[in-house]
């Protein structure tokens, strides 16, 4: 049983790196570019407007990435980044289900859902 | 001040913030949001978002270190994250209902907390009693000591689940890991080991942030542009931080950061409450 949730947490650290890596390269490349775009004044962050669909939704960030904007680039890094636990519990639901452990298939289940609710259903 | 020019002070500034929060262990979220408000006169929105995505870089970028360990318990991790993620969804749906200030105030009070936390000498309890309930959810395991593995189980699990769940709310609502509550209620609730409690702790607060982070987003709480000199800086300071903390006089620095801490967090209060 230890050599398999060893064997879980291996797969699983490696993937959350890359997924950190490739992450913070797009942030990266992103941001080089929306610094070397912008002129004049910073942004203001003082107030809270909210931000517009193309950084608030999946759909708005998928568009934005397309026409190559600095920022929705650095925003694919972020949506990466933010399923990197999501991925890591779904690891887990298999992972434990070679281990034939059957509650911790529908605990890590039960995680599973709640993630995904708060990325694509609500509003 | 143009444009790049903000993005290299807020980078260097999440920098030592990422830096501060791995040596003190208190994390990263928790001293970049009042830097960002205090110091920068960011909006509390704005700036719990860019936490919160940096708060997912450092707990997913430490996963390898911890996992080589061998301390951390995936099954007492995901039991609890049904916990915790519930509670950071509540959290997050805060943010959207509750002023400014109220938010203000309640970070102000964590901080002294997780000070005063930091400070207190810990005290592990380790106990093989076979609690039933934690028999039958297998909340358990062994772990390397310098003499052969120890065992443990867990105790008191209701209370853990429930601590786990405010865990999550304050992860939610302020946009930090709050792993010094999950810690809490992993060591000193359930007698975990400590080590144990630390990196499981680590683990959980990525998958606890990913459960707000969806609700920041659809509340235009990620602005790109303030979330990439943050989230960039706090990854880089965290694990230049990590590298350190062998070598680092962790005592002295412990009380430095809790004044610091502290300090922070009287702001934090004074500034939400002149505003109400």
């Amino acid at each position: 049983m230890s050599w398999n949730d060893k064997r879980i947490e291996v797969w699983v650290s490696f993937m959350l790196r890359t997924g950190v890596l490739i992450a913070a390269a797009l942030v990266l490349i992103g941001g080089v570019l929306y610094v070397a775009q912008s002129h004049g004044k910073p942004s203001d962050y003082r107030e809270f407007h909210g931000e517009p669909a193309q950084y608030s939704t999946l759909t708005g960030a998928a568009t934005g990435v397309r026409t190559l904007q600095p920022r929705s680039i650095i925003m694919l890094g972020l949506l990466i980044l933010i399923a990197t636990p999501v991925a890591r519990v779904g690891m887990c639901v298999i992972g434990f289900f070679f281990e034939r452990d059957r509650l911790y298939v529908a605990v890590s289940g039960a995680v599973l859902l709640i993630l995904l609710y708060s990325l694509f259903f609500h509003k | 001040m143009s444009e790049l020019w903000f993005c290299i002070i807020i980078f260097v500034t999440s920098l030592g913030a990422g830096l501060l929060g791995a040596l003190s262990g208190l994390g990263g979220g928790v001293v970049i949001v009042p830097l960002l408000t205090i110091v920068f006169h960011v909006d509390i929105h704005y700036a719990i978002g860019a936490s919160l995505v940096s708060v997912i870089a450092t707990s997913s970028g430490a996963a390898a270190a911890y996992v080589r360990e061998g301390f951390s318990n995936i099954r007492v991790g995901m039991f609890l994250e049904i916990a915790t993620t519930l509670g950071a969804l509540f959290g997050a749906w805060l943010t959207t209902k509750v002023p400014t200030q109220a938010i203000g105030i309640v970070f102000g009070a964590v901080l002294l907390y997780s000070a005063w936390v930091s400070l207190k000498a810990q005290h592990e309890v380790i106990t093989q009693k076979a609690d039933a309930l934690a028999m039958k959810l297998r909340l358990l395991g062994q772990f390397p000591t310098g003499h052969g593995d120890q065992a443990y189980v867990a105790q008191r699990v209701p209370l853990g689940f429930g601590m786990m769940w405010m865990a999550g709310v304050l992860s939610g609502l302020l946009g930090i890991g709050s792993g010094a509550v999950k810690v809490i209620a992993m060591d000193q609730a359930m007698r975990l080991p400590f080590k144990v409690s630390t990196t499981t702790s680590n683990f959980m607060i990525g998958v606890t942030a990913a459960a707000s982070a969806g609700l920041y987003l659809h509340s235009g709480y990620l602005a790109p542009g303030l979330v990439m000199p943050v989230m960039l800086g706090v990854l880089g300071g965290s694990l230049i931080g990590s590298r350190l903390l062998v070598k680092a006089p962790v005592r002295t620095l412990k009380v430095v950061f809790s004044l610091l801490i502290i300090a922070m967090g009287i702001e934090m209060i004074v500034n939400s409450v002149r505003r109400i």
